[in-house]
């Protein structure tokens, strides 16, 4: 294998045909050059989308209530359902529910912590909440089950809030006046997904029940479900609208008297799309990259049938059918890695080109604060190294393949034959 | 050194088949000189290539230096072809993009002997057949003599017992092909045992002895360079024709 005759030979026979050895290597490099460009492409495509998913746990679900649209067990259409805490604890015993959050809104106040103040809204709701919403905490902590258990008057701030109202100081352990009721500051949370924001504070459920009025009342349900399939989710989502449909008396068929939205049902189905756009790409990058390697087994054929009278020569002096094979195939698996290594360099460079291009454009946004609320198609167009590795590997295996029937036939050659003079 | 017993040997083509040698018996002793001769088709390619260990035969058995030859693989027959056999062709079949002394190294290649070595000791040979200041020459350099030189310097760096020469004049004006004869015969000097096909009666009758092949069968057997009467022969010849 690393006999230099054998490889100043290939790159002799190389150097005598370098028009043809080109346009054969530019076959492959083109090949795997789309390839890359494609996956890189789908990947960019399927970052972008996905990325609008972080905000939340994928398996997240959110209930509201509504107005009935339909006449129920003596009830008019028309009447509005207000979600409880009952409700709350009835769904939390579900089977195949993980995480529980209520949450209860009580308006925008105002916030003051020495001479800044501002205007934020504020949010009450249970510990598995930070799970649910894939909150980041910046310092401090979330709120906990003692919060909860002494209604205790702790907040959690947005890191929007923070850089507002505590400009230089460490905000953990401050007192913040919300209306006029002074909160302790426990953490500081920060949002994955900007578009989500993170001007608001976060109270303990319990806290919000004494100190605002809330008592059962609940505006809204958020929860996780366990690792469980799209078809069980969809029936999670039935349950919960069944039981609901019983706790309130209206009619379980009636979309329009509780919001669910499933953001499971909506990752499966959006990743299912780019599930099938890769696999597209594959195929189509698949099919260009054959299409370079049948270009390279016709060339090594016809170069194996100029060579014929030599390959004859060198088995006549002694050579064994394996060095003749040997030299075929390496001059083959040469010609398609270094092509193809090449095309991958090209494709994977313009990848990241754009890919650097598009973060400097992002940042550039950010700086001028406009970036947020866009729904991303697009980000990080870049081909993984597995990938580009695995894409490498199948392309010697093709290297080989293309060389292996030219080398077949070509250490089938019979020197007498080959040798004479026609 | 060379022994033929009751050789068959028959092509295939479709359902056609073609019966070439047809129980060919030849004893071909160490250091002897022989010319093969015989018309086109009277199997004397084919015989080249059985003796050269570049086709199996049908029928028969064929010792070359007391080893019965039979059914090998090829990787065998390479190996005993490079150890055993040298080759010289007519058309000199030299490597066009290797010089003079890659050319002569080649077998040594296959034997694994290492480079400096082995091209040390094409030198040598190059420098035995007079054509060491060629040595770095391409073949598209060198005159046909001089490649038929450095094609006998590759038969030979391999220190062969039997030298197997295909028309080795045939390309060659006859004043290049006696001096090529000349070299031939100081290598069979040395005891190496040399076969020649030929067509060509005067290249012929250099050698000790001639085998004539008529229709696959040993039609003529002219031995110990009995020219007198080959050459009666060779003149009947030239009236038949």
């Amino acid at each position: 294998m690393f006999d230099i005759d054998k490889w100043q030979e290939i790159l002799s026979t190389i150097k005598k045909n370098k028009l043809r050895t080109f346009l054969t290597g530019f076959a492959v490099a083109w090949g795997i050059f789309m390839l890359m460009v494609l996956l890189g492409a789908g990947n960019g495509l399927s970052n972008g989308v996905s990325s609008n998913f972080q905000g939340n746990a994928i398996n997240a679900m959110w209930i509201w209530s509504r107005e009935t649209s339909m006449p129920y067990a003596g009830f008019q259409s028309g009447r509005s359902i207000q979600l409880e805490m009952s409700d709350y604890e009835a769904i939390g015993e579900m089977e195949n529910v993980d995480k529980i959050s209520a949450r209860f809104w009580i308006g925008d106040r105002t916030y003051a912590f020495q001479s800044e103040y501002g205007t934020y809204n504020t949010q009450a709701c249970h510990p598995d909440y930070k799970i649910i919403e894939n909150f980041q905490i910046k310092t401090g902590r979330f709120i906990n089950n003692i919060d909860m258990q002494y209604g205790r008057k702790v907040m959690v701030i947005g890191a929007d809030i923070q850089d507002a109202l505590f400009k230089n100081i460490d905000p953990i352990g401050q007192i913040l006046r919300v209306g006029n009721v002074p909160f302790k500051i426990i953490g500081v949370y920060n949002e994955i997904d900007p578009r989500e924001g993170t001007r608001q504070g976060l109270i303990p459920l319990t806290t919000a029940q004494k100190l605002f009025n809330a008592g059962d009342r609940i505006h809204n349900l958020a929860l996780t479900t366990h690792d469980i399939t799209k078809q069980e989710s969809e029936q999670v989502e039935e349950d919960i609208r069944n039981l609901l449909a019983k706790n309130h008396k209206f009619n379980p068929d009636d979309e329009r008297a509780i919001g669910i939205y499933n953001s499971l049902e909506n990752y499966v189905e959006t990743m299912n799309i780019f599930r099938t756009i890769k696999l597209f790409v594959w195929l189509i990058g698949i099919g260009t990259l054959i299409a370079g390697i049948v270009g390279v087994s016709n060339i090594m054929l016809i170069v194996v049938k100029e060579r014929t009278k030599e390959i004859g020569i060198r088995k006549a002096l002694g050579a064994t059918p394996g060095s003749i094979i040997g030299l075929v195939l390496l001059e083959s698996i040469l010609i398609t890695a270094l092509a193809g290594y090449v095309g991958m360099f090209l494709g994977i460079s313009l990848m990241e080109g754009v890919n650097f291009m598009m973060e400097q454009q992002a940042q550039a946004q950010v700086g001028a604060g406009g970036d947020r609320g866009e729904f991303r198609m697009f980000m990080n167009p870049t081909v993984d190294l597995r990938i580009a590795v695995s894409a490498m590997m199948l392309l010697v295996t093709a290297g080989a393949l293309a060389g292996y029937f030219p080398a077949r036939k070509a250490s089938s050659v019979k020197p007498i034959e080959a040798l004479h003079d026609e | 050194m060379i022994t033929l017993k009751n050789i068959h040997k028959s092509y295939f083509t479709g359902s056609n088949s073609l019966h070439v040698l047809k129980g060919i018996d030849l004893e071909i002793n160490q250091g002897e000189f022989v010319s093969i001769m015989g018309s086109s088709g009277s199997g004397k390619s084919t015989l080249l290539n059985l003796l050269g260990i570049l086709d199996n035969y049908d029928k028969g058995e064929y010792h070359l230096d007391g080893k019965l030859i039979r059914n090998m693989s090829e990787r065998n027959a390479a190996k005993y072809r490079n150890e055993t056999l040298g080759f010289i062709f007519q058309s000199f079949n030299l490597i066009s993009f290797k010089n003079a002394m890659e050319n002569v190294a080649l077998p040594l290649y296959y034997q694994g002997v290492r480079r400096k070595k082995r091209n040390a000791m094409a030198l040598d040979y190059l420098d035995k057949l007079g054509l060491k200041p060629w040595a770095e020459h391409m073949p598209n350099e060198l005159s046909g003599g001089q490649k038929q030189r450095v094609a006998i310097a590759r038969a030979l760096i391999s220190q062969p017992k039997v030298i197997l020469a295909d028309e080795p004049t045939g390309a060659l004006d006859t004043q290049t092909s006696y001096e090529v004869m000349d070299i031939l015969k100081g290598i069979h000097k040395e005891g190496i045992t040399i076969i020649i096909v030929t067509h060509e009666h005067d290249i012929a009758a250099m050698t000790d002895k001639i085998i004539k092949l008529k229709d696959g069968n040993i039609g003529d057997l002219i031995i110990n360079g009995d020219l007198a009467s080959f050459k009666k022969n060779y003149a009947k010849e030239l009236q038949t024709l």
